[in-house]
């Protein structure tokens, strides 16, 4: 096939690609984007069997057979609460294909002298490599299989710089070997890529899991453009560089949603640590003003308060999604709907464990997506509101977050529900969240806090929420 | 000289192209975004395939066989999560759920 061809086809696969990731802007449309990215992908598949000549092609089969069926089951039978676990393992599945590619490249060498496919597998090999350590410990703490607070070592910085200059010199000696030397060398970088992936995961844990996820996506795509790189494979390097754009933009949208720097949150894993001594601090600071009341008390208090309102706004946060009370919230926003009242959702973009989790969750429930609204766009609504129903969520309401300065929350966007008239706080108790300040919103006056499992304390609430008002019970 | 231009100039076209059409993606379908570009890195599956067009030793060929399965693992994976989260949205009006969700 004559050359032109040849680029025609990769062209015109790209194009497809970039229409598909381009249909997302409604639900509808990434629905029918995705399909147009997985037909893209398809044809580049045919068109690379069709090329070349493949030598082996019942082993060719049966890998292929193996990876999709694996991939197809698991993705069919996840659970919602489970995607970020397994995009995460699915991250570390793209860096092992682009390491072992550049393995076998690098390997093969003798011909090739190019300096820029050398140095470039080197890269899709240790960023591969690291990729795949990296998400194999951020899946396993998504998956609650690992303890998912960040574990520091001693010297963390340190090991990670010599981790790093280990594997440039393995580089650097690997490029003037062959033979059985170059795959001792090649093992040996391959193997401090993977401890480095380790090292680097371990210490981010908590609210910082969405950044670490979108990261690995950026870095998966850039070991598949190396990997492209190396092969001299159009296709790869653009999809690649898409991949790690993309990657990149989420990244940067989480680590602005909780104003951290993604060096901070990459290379501080302090914020634990600082945190607990500036809690103890404010509690010590802040005696408790709040009305003690029952739960019983707070439980008749607030279904007053919500027959009595007009609009509401339910904040959700992780804790709904553990406490998997998601379909009780849904049921509560319907019954207030059918009520006459409005009933949105606040949404904080690191509400979930990636970006944008919380939409999914809700939307699994069945809430429509017209009703879930993001916070620079609800952020100015809720002095007009009536009612803020906190479910599970506790630093991305924390007024902490804008009123206190040294606090490590400070500076980060929050959604405003101590401005609304009044607050329900459905959380599992009073501790502070993730970030270890503690919330100033449960001494509110206009906060009733009704702690326990979600599923049970929201269920109370739709209780007879359609009655006339009940006369205080005791 | 000329082809390492031209591979830069496909990263850096591609990952302009990419931003500016990704940074218009609400945060509403981050998620289904995330899990479909991840599908997308999968495209190493070329590279893994060619390994297999040329004349390999047996050990390049296990490597080469675990490169195809953990790439098709994900691009496959990656494509039918992601269609199975996109139906899961539902518009007002409630019209026809079209996905039947086994899960819940």
């Amino acid at each position: 096939m004559s050359s032109w061809i040849t680029t025609l086809f990769d062209l015109s696969i790209i194009v497809l690609l970039l229409v598909g990731i381009s249909q997302f802007r409604t639900p509808r449309g990434a629905r029918l984007g995705n399909t147009t990215a997985a037909t893209a992908l398809l044809l580049a598949i045919l068109l690379v069997l069709y090329r070349n000549h493949i030598l082996d092609p019942a082993l060719l089969a049966l890998a292929l057979l193996v990876g999709s069926s694996i991939g197809a089951l698991i993705a069919l039978r996840a659970t919602m609460i489970q995607i970020p676990a397994m995009v995460a393992f699915q991250h570390g599945a793209g860096g092992v294909a682009a390491c072992t590619i550049s393995l076998v490249e690098l390997t093969r060498g003798g011909a090739s002298t190019n300096i820029v496919e050398e140095v470039s597998g080197f890269l899709g090999l240790v960023i591969g490599a690291a990729t795949f350590s990296g998400s194999m410990v951020a899946s396993g703490k998504l998956a609650a299989k690992l303890r998912q607070t960040p574990s520091m070592l001693p010297g963390h910085n340190w090991i990670l710089l010599f981790l790093l200059a280990a594997i440039t010199g393995f580089c650097v000696f690997g490029s003037t070997t062959a033979g059985f030397a170059l795959w001792v060398t090649l093992g040996c970088a391959l193997g401090a890529s993977i401890l480095l992936g380790l090292v680097f995961a371990m210490r981010i844990g908590g609210a910082d899991m969405p950044v670490l996820i979108s990261f690995l996506n950026a870095t998966a795509g850039l070991a598949a453009a190396f990997c492209g790189i190396v092969i001299q494979n159009r296709l790869l390097i653009a999809c690649g560089a898409t991949v790690a754009a993309s990657g990149s933009i989420l990244t940067a949208a989480m680590c602005k949603a909780m104003n951290r720097s993604l060096i901070k949150v990459l290379a501080s894993g302090k914020s634990v640590a600082r945190a607990g001594t500036d809690a103890t601090a404010v509690v010590a600071a802040a005696p408790a003003k709040r009305v003690e009341r029952t739960y019983a008390e707070a439980l008749v208090a607030a279904k007053e308060v919500l027959r009595q309102a007009k609009s509401v706004i339910i904040i959700p946060g992780y804790g709904m999604a553990l406490a998997r009370a998601q379909f009780q919230v849904a049921a509560l926003a319907t019954r207030l709907e059918q009520l006459g009242k409005s009933a949105t959702f606040a949404i904080h973009p690191v509400a979930g464990r990636m970006p944008g989790h919380m939409h999914v969750l809700l939307a699994e429930a069945d809430v429509e997506y017209e009703k879930l609204r993001d916070m620079e766009d609800v952020n100015s609504v809720f002095e007009q509101t009536d009612v803020v129903i906190v479910v599970g969520a506790c630093d991305v309401v924390n007024p902490a977050a804008v009123k206190m300065p040294d606090t490590p929350i400070s500076g980060m966007p929050i959604l405003n529900a101590h401005k609304a008239r009044h607050v329900l706080v459905c959380n599992l108790d009073g501790r502070p969240g993730y970030s270890g300040v503690p919330n100033p919103l449960y001494d509110e006056p206009a906060t009733l806090l009704l702690f326990g499992d979600a599923n049970v304390t929201v269920t109370d609430l739709l209780q007879n929420l359609e009655s006339a008002p009940e006369m205080p019970a005791k | 000289m000329a082809d390492l231009i031209f591979m830069l100039l496909v990263f850096a076209i591609s990952f302009t192209i990419g931003y500016l059409i990704i940074s218009r993606v609400p945060p509403l379908l981050h998620t289904p975004l995330m899990s479909m570009t991840n599908a997308i890195s999968a495209v190493t599956i070329l590279g893994a395939i060619l390994l297999f067009a040329e004349t390999t030793s047996l050990g390049a060929k296990a490597i080469g066989a675990l490169a195809l399965i953990t790439a098709s693992f994900n691009l496959v994976g990656g494509f039918v999560i992601t269609d199975r989260m996109t139906r899961l949205f539902k518009a007002r009006q409630g019209r026809g759920s079209d996905g039947q969700e086994t899960q819940s």
